[in-house]
């Protein structure tokens, strides 16, 4: 028996148990030998069959988890924008083959392959969606947040986006065009917002720093001077 | 919008105007901005493999975002309401639907992965790591 250290559960267990539905059965009463539940069960077969087959190597699949989670986020995109806002001959190349600009600044590969930048005007106002799955621009972007990936917005954005827009907070002048982009696994979309005002003379760097996730989804817009200095 | 530069932008898939704004009782979209990339550990190891698999071009990006949709719909269809939580979970059965139909591994093959690593966990104490050797692993499809 191995009961000295009661904290020392794998930190998966919370989560799985959750969606588990095999995870109440039998030996919950005596903890005497470990216990996988159907969900890590799955996970670990499918690696196991992977790494047998030559497939995958585990430790490259740190290496990609690591990217993903810790480097690759919408600080990227922020540059992307920042640099559209600061340089009107790169703001035109956007334009015409987002792809080509944005690889420019380093940002390339899996599902950034084909890009499509969107800009926002005083009339128009683009927002992003994948109605069948998730599809997202990872390399300026990063991984989708969850209401991204919900059911709820894949649905409601494209029959009501202006409602959407209010839910996120976003408030645009009565008139304003509201324009609905599809991603699919061959276009991603970037929006770019409008530049804030009052940020004249500002550098580059400045001005990523008021350029938000949601701006680039289109769920919002890019923060102005003031809230940049509150928070 | 402007056609300038654009020419080649494919079509909306709606447009509106800001005033549309209906006031009808609607799912609300869950909002979890500070939420980590990923929930739990396994999420992430789902997500790392099917990265592998397409580096690998066992399947491209349109035939995963297809299985994907599939899984996606097919859990909708037993009942999740799918507001964003239980995502890896669709992205995982997507995996296992697509390693299968590109013959990659068969199902008696995943199976046996499966029971042995059930029994792996019966015959390890509590608190200690659950491990299955490639040997052991491999031999169940030899």
């Amino acid at each position: 028996m191995s009961h000295n250290k009661p904290g020392d559960h794998r930190s998966h267990h919370s989560h799985d148990d959750e969606h588990s539905p095999a995870s109440t059965h039998d030996h919950n009463h005596d903890h005497d030998h470990s216990h996988l539940d159907v969900i890590a069960v799955r996970v670990r077969s499918l690696q196991s069959l992977l790494v047998a087959k030559g497939y995958i190597d585990p430790d490259a699949l740190n290496a990609l988890i690591d990217t993903y989670e810790n480097q690759i986020g919408p600080r990227n995109g922020a540059r992307v924008v920042a640099k559209a806002w600061h340089d009107p001959d790169f703001f035109i190349w956007l334009n015409a083959d987002a792809t080509a600009a944005i690889a420019s600044l380093g940002f390339t590969g899996r599902q950034g392959e084909h890009m499509v930048a969107v800009a926002n005007t005083p009339d128009t106002h683009n927002i992003v969606v994948c109605t069948l799955c998730s599809c997202y621009p990872w390399p300026v972007l990063g991984l989708p947040p969850s209401w991204y990936k919900s059911a709820p917005y894949r649905s409601r954005v494209v029959q009501d986006p202006a409602s959407v827009l209010t839910e996120f907070g976003v408030t645009l002048p009565a008139e304003t065009h509201i324009t609905v982009w599809d991603s699919t696994a061959e276009v991603r979309y970037l929006v770019i917002p409008m530049r804030p005002a009052g940020t004249e003379g500002w550098s580059e760097e400045q001005l990523a720093t008021l350029v938000t996730r949601d701006s680039m989804i289109g769920t919002g817009q890019a923060l102005s001077p003031s809230q940049v200095a509150l928070a | 919008m402007s056609e300038v530069g654009v020419g080649s932008l494919p079509e909306p898939i709606a447009t509106a105007t800001a005033t549309s704004a209906a006031i009808a009782a609607v799912p609300s979209i869950p909002h979890r901005d500070d939420a980590p990339v990923f929930q739990a550990p396994w999420e992430a190891e789902a997500f790392a493999m099917v990265l592998a698999l397409h580096e690998r071009q066992v399947f491209s990006w349109t035939e995963w975002a297809s299985v994907l949709a599939d899984a996606i719909f097919q859990a909708q269809q037993e009942g999740d309401p799918d507001i964003g939580d239980t995502y890896y979970l669709h992205w995982l059965s997507a995996l296992e639907n697509i390693v299968l139909a590109k013959g990659v591994g068969a199902p008696d093959q995943l199976q046996g992965l499966a029971e042995a690593w059930r029994q792996a966990a019966l015959t390890t104490p509590h608190g200690m790591p659950i491990e299955l050797t490639l040997e052991k692993s491999s031999k169940l499809f030899k």
